[in-house]
């Protein structure tokens, strides 16, 4: 892993240690970061999915889903552990994502994305449908708090827990991506042809990388259940899959960091609209538009041409 | 070229930190009550309602000079009818602005997510939402639902309590009136939104309590656009009624689609059919639909001996001047929710467990909009079906049925 | 013993209907609604044959043709006729606007941005709607009566001859635009290689500019005829949109004439689906099909293979 980002995740755990300190145990902000943590995971294994490999999924949320009801289902209905539940979560995501990516990324383009769309409409109907599992529309309520060691995890070290994945992941994935195999995928993304022609097999890299973000996805709503404990179809539907998927290429498509950024900004966004009632669709709209159209690579690509502007007018002043 | 990174990081923290800046709150005289509601989202049709009935009452109480000449002061969140926002919304109100309780939200699902942080914080929470199980515990919930015959919950959550009526009051109140009418074979038709679903799993639980026996049981989904193959589908049962569970445009889509197709049986709608503008909509196709609506639906036509007959009028004529829009049942539930905490705060003073003990035992006999409630340790609703009045359809305006 | 009132309460058993009239009826509903996913689904096809994007804000085209008619004709009084063409023609400038405002300062970003941007721009359209016209629904007169008429063993309101007419005239005035005149020529030169139609001095941006236009006016008229029978709210434009692209794509992207098939085609299995199969899943098995025609045939019903390949995305 670069030297940069090194210095960067070390920043990150650092401010993650002591922000419950600054917040002075304000459980509104920490819920907030919690959330964003929890997002985060998810626009990680989303942007490597996209940014790298270049395949779209319009359906991501299911895994979501896929995750929080195993876990939800089976801690509250079987009495599983939430860690037994939680590694069930990330085997059905990775089974489901497998035997849905293998015909669906044999497609291209826009046929590619109403696949996935398919896909994750489908499930989100099962959600809705299978009701005396998951509870149906009306969701699925009481799943446990994590506990450790007898005590229940409240809001800080449930922070602590989220953000702990999030760098482990974070690790793992910037790992990946300066890797042998993040460059065969971004040799994928550049022409499968050309990456065929290489020796780099195309598809099986496709359907990994799919099957590594769906484990993503699903780690995220396992954490999600446990935290809010009520689970319904509506978090995880077309909406959340677009969401995500704005978080990714709004922050910056290319990189882990962007989707990082994206995942702040739609995260806090809300939050920072809040006094304005019937005008926030508007208002949300109306900056996702602005962001869009003077930052269209990304508002990390943007803050990044921004510094180098500045630090060649400050190198060119006498 | 480690900037990019840190440029993340450093922009992610101003933005969270960023919140913080907004203002604190300073003076400690003013009543602090907190309120969230589906203002925008698929339940907006009750949370707005909700929040404008909020914002008059507090211009009441404090044109009145206030609770014991402490200004009341409700504070307003929308929560997008999403559940994690609904959470975030509650912690905001709770920690930034340490309200004494909350009312709402608009909808069972949000106020499941909600219910834990307010048993932690032992602050009390007044719903505006159907669900019997947003005050009644889970292993409660499931003991009813196991046994044998039917039962109503006896024990409550603590600082729990709710005012719109429950999903299964009105389906007591539409089967108990079609069992006097001989129905002994309905299909239901319930959207697949948490609304339509608490309707349909109620319905089922409690139609057989009034030997009535459900022969189909279709859904759609709130956008869809129409339902004749499912009203097709029921009209090849031998069911006797249809009921159908929905609010928003739904109802009146199955409504005209029921009369385009010509279906002999009648049809019946829930609690959420009570707006005139329903009628409207569905250009005449209501004439003889039936449901079970809050005596506020038609205030006017309710006897003056009634309990409910001062509240539901001043409501009703107050709300309809001031917002220039039909009153509804659902801000309704607000009202309720508010007035019971200026009657406690009254009693009790800013004391939060004062307040829940008063809500618990003093709410007696105490009439409101959506009907007259009496709380106590084994009924945080206060409310039974005959908080309900069958009305029927009739030359374009509700009417007693009979 | 008093006679039973008219249609309350009678006992119900001879009045069963067959299985034919059923399905006829499920037949009716699903071209009822699916004319509306085959119009929805032609604007998503005019936009992709000329610029590649998918227009997710085709949605809100529809709703807004809806809803600006509801307010023209009901609350200002204007008769049908004049209210139908301002209708057509504000949506019309709306989606033009909206092309200059967001798609064209993009031209140069990648696909996706395109496509993000016009998933901003339904947002920015159902905020402006939700702003204007509150979260009710509204209700439009049918065109005609509003007597159920019986074919067949079913019922179907007059409404529904309304929806096939004008989208069968749609679909007519867009084949004629397209084969016979010099724009649509154009426009179709555009989809094929823009940059081959460029050297032969097609303006390609005024053809973007086109096609977003005339996607605007279709998706208009598709409210204006649904909303007699189904009412319009501001956020009925999310879902429309998502079966319209389905069936575009099942359709085959690139090619009109399969959208619409396509569009017709989810409408009825979505139909019978929920009449013989389960109502709960409707949605469900229509998209299943789709998939399943995707997983033999990826480049849809009546796509080409080999344009699939030529074309970027």
């Amino acid at each position: 892993m670069k030297r940069k980002d090194s210095y960067a995740l070390l920043v990150m755990a650092v401010l993650i240690a002591i922000f419950p300190w600054i917040v002075a145990g304000n459980e509104y902000f920490i819920s907030i970061v919690v959330f964003l943590g929890i997002n985060s995971i998810i626009t990680m294994g989303l942007c490597l999915l996209m940014g790298y490999a270049g395949q779209i999924s319009l359906g991501h949320a299911a895994f979501y889903g896929i995750g929080a009801y195993s876990s939800g289902i089976l801690t509250t209905h079987y009495s599983f552990s939430p860690v037994m539940a939680f590694f069930l979560g990330i085997f059905f995501s990775a089974l489901v994502a497998y035997l849905v990516g293998k015909p669906t990324l044999r497609l291209k383009g826009h046929y590619m994305a109403v696949a996935t769309l398919g896909f994750g409409e489908i499930f989100f109907i099962a959600f809705n449908e299978l009701t005396p599992w998951t509870g149906g529309p009306s969701g699925l309520s009481g799943i446990p708090a994590l506990r450790f060691f007898g005590k229940t995890l409240e809001e800080t070290a449930y922070l602590y827990l989220v953000w702990g994945f999030v760098i482990l992941l974070l690790i793992f994935s910037l790992n990946m991506v300066n890797s042998r195999v993040g460059r065969a995928l971004r040799a994928v993304h550049g022409s499968e042809l050309a990456a065929n022609a290489m020796g780099v097999d195309a598809a099986r890299y496709k359907v990994q990388v799919f099957v590594l973000s769906a484990v993503y996805a699903s780690m995220a709503g396992s954490l999600y259940a446990h935290f809010v404990t009520f689970i319904s179809p509506s978090s995880f539907g077309l909406m959340p899959s677009i969401m995500f998927l704005m978080m990714v290429v709004v922050g910056g498509a290319g990189t882990i960091w962007g989707a990082l950024l994206g995942t702040a900004v739609f995260t806090s966004l809300p939050e920072y609209l809040r006094g304005l009632e019937d005008y926030e669709v508007l208002a949300y709209g109306g900056i996702l538009m602005f962001i869009l159209l003077f930052m269209p690579q990304g508002i990390l690509q943007r803050m990044q041409n921004l510094l180098n502007q500045m630090k060649q007018r400050v190198e060119k002043s006498p | 070229m480690a900037k990019r990174n840190l440029v993340t990081i450093l922009v992610s923290c101003l933005l969270v930190l960023g919140l913080s800046w907004q203002a604190f709150p300073a003076d400690k005289k003013p009543y602090r009550v907190g309120a969230v509601f589906a203002v925008t989202g698929g339940a907006s049709f009750l949370g707005e309602p909700e929040k404008n009935t909020a914002k008059m009452l507090e211009e009441w109480i404090n044109a009145a000079g206030g609770i014991q000449g402490h200004p009341l002061e409700v504070i307003i969140e929308d929560t997008k009818t999403d559940a994690s926002q609904a959470v975030l919304a509650v912690r905001k109100l709770l920690q930034k602005d340490k309200v004494i309780a909350v009312v709402g939200p608009s909808t069972s699902g949000e106020s499941m997510a909600v219910v834990p942080v307010m048993e932690k914080e032992k602050t009390p929470l007044i719903s505006c939402a159907a669900a019997l199980s947003i005050v009644t515990p889970k292993s409660e919930m499931e003991r009813i639902e196991k046994a044998k015959s039917f039962e109503m919950p006896k024990i409550q959550r603590k600082w729990i309590f709710k005012t719109p009526q429950t999903d299964t009051s009105a389906a007591e109140a539409i089967f108990d009136y079609m069992k006097k009418k001989g129905i002994t074979k309905v299909a239901i038709i319930t959207v697949s939104n948490a609304f339509g679903d608490g309707g349909r799993q109620q319905m089922k639980r409690v139609a057989p309590v009034y030997d009535i026996q459900i022969v189909a049981d279709e859904r759609y989904g709130p956008k869809d656009s129409d339902m004749t193959a499912q009203l097709t589908k029921i009209r090849g049962t031998d069911a006797q009624a249809v009921i159908n569970w929905s609010v928003g445009p739904p109802q009146v889509i199955v409504t005209k689609n029921w009369k385009q197709l010509g279906m002999k049986i009648p049809l019946y709608q829930s609690h959420g059919f009570g707006s005139k503008r329903n009628i409207e909509l569905a250009g005449g196709a209501a004439e003889g639909v039936i449901c079970p609506l809050s005596r506020l639906v038609v205030a006017e036509k309710v006897k003056e001996s009634d309990p409910q007959k001062a509240v539901i009028m001043k409501y009703k004529t107050e709300y309809e001047k001031r917002f220039k829009a039909g009153v509804s049942t659902f801000g309704g539930h607000a009202y309720d929710a508010i007035h019971m905490l200026a009657d406690a705060l009254k009693a009790a003073g800013p004391n939060k467990a004062k307040i829940r003990d008063y809500l618990e035992t003093k709410i007696k006999s105490w009439p409101g909009t959506g009907g007259v409630f009496n709380m106590s340790p084994q009924d945080h609703t206060g409310l039974t079906k005959a908080a309900f009045v069958m009305i029927e359809v009739k030359n374009g305006d509700w009417a007693f049925a009979d | 013993m008093k006679p039973p009132r008219s249609f309350v309460h009678v006992r119900e058993n001879s009045l069963k209907m067959s299985l034919t009239s059923q399905i006829i009826q499920f037949l009716f509903s699903g071209l009822n609604v699916g004319s509306i996913y085959a119009l929805v689904a032609l604007g998503f096809t005019m936009i992709y044959n000329a610029t590649s994007i998918i227009n997710l804000a085709q949605g809100e085209f529809v709703m807004l043709g809806g809803l600006i008619m509801v307010f023209l004709t009901v609350f200002l009084q204007i008769p049908m006729y004049l209210g139908l063409i301002l209708t057509v023609a504000a949506v019309t400038l709306l989606g033009a606007f909206f092309e200059r405002l967001a798609i064209h300062p993009l031209r140069n970003a990648s696909l996706l941005t395109l496509i993000i941007v016009t998933l901003a721009g339904s947002i920015l359209f159902r905020g402006i709607a939700m702003f204007l016209w509150g979260k009710d629904p509204y209700a439009l007169p049918p065109f005609s009566s509003s007597k159920p008429l019986h074919l067949w063993g079913a019922t179907l309101q007059p409404q529904f001859f309304w929806v096939l007419g004008i989208t069968g005239l749609v679909l007519l005035g867009v084949w004629f635009f397209f084969n016979r005149t010099l724009i649509g020529k154009a426009m179709t030169a555009c989809s094929f290689n823009s940059t081959a139609a460029r050297l032969v001095g097609i303006n390609v941006r005024k053809m973007v500019l086109f096609s977003f236009s005339l996607s605007a006016a279709v998706g208009a008229i598709a409210g204006i005829i649904i909303t007699p029978i189904t009412l319009m709210e501001y956020d009925r434009g999310p879902l429309l949109a998502l079966k319209g692209f389905a069936a575009a794509v099942l359709g085959g992207l690139g090619s009109g004439g399969g959208a619409i098939v396509a569009g017709f085609l989810i409408g009825i299995l979505e139909s019978l689906g929920a009449g013989l199969v389960s109502s709960g899943y409707k949605d469900a098995i229509a998209l299943l099909v789709m998939l399943i025609v995707l997983w033999v045939k990826p480049s849809g019903l009546f796509g080409s293979a080999e344009e699939s390949e030529l074309k970027k995305f």
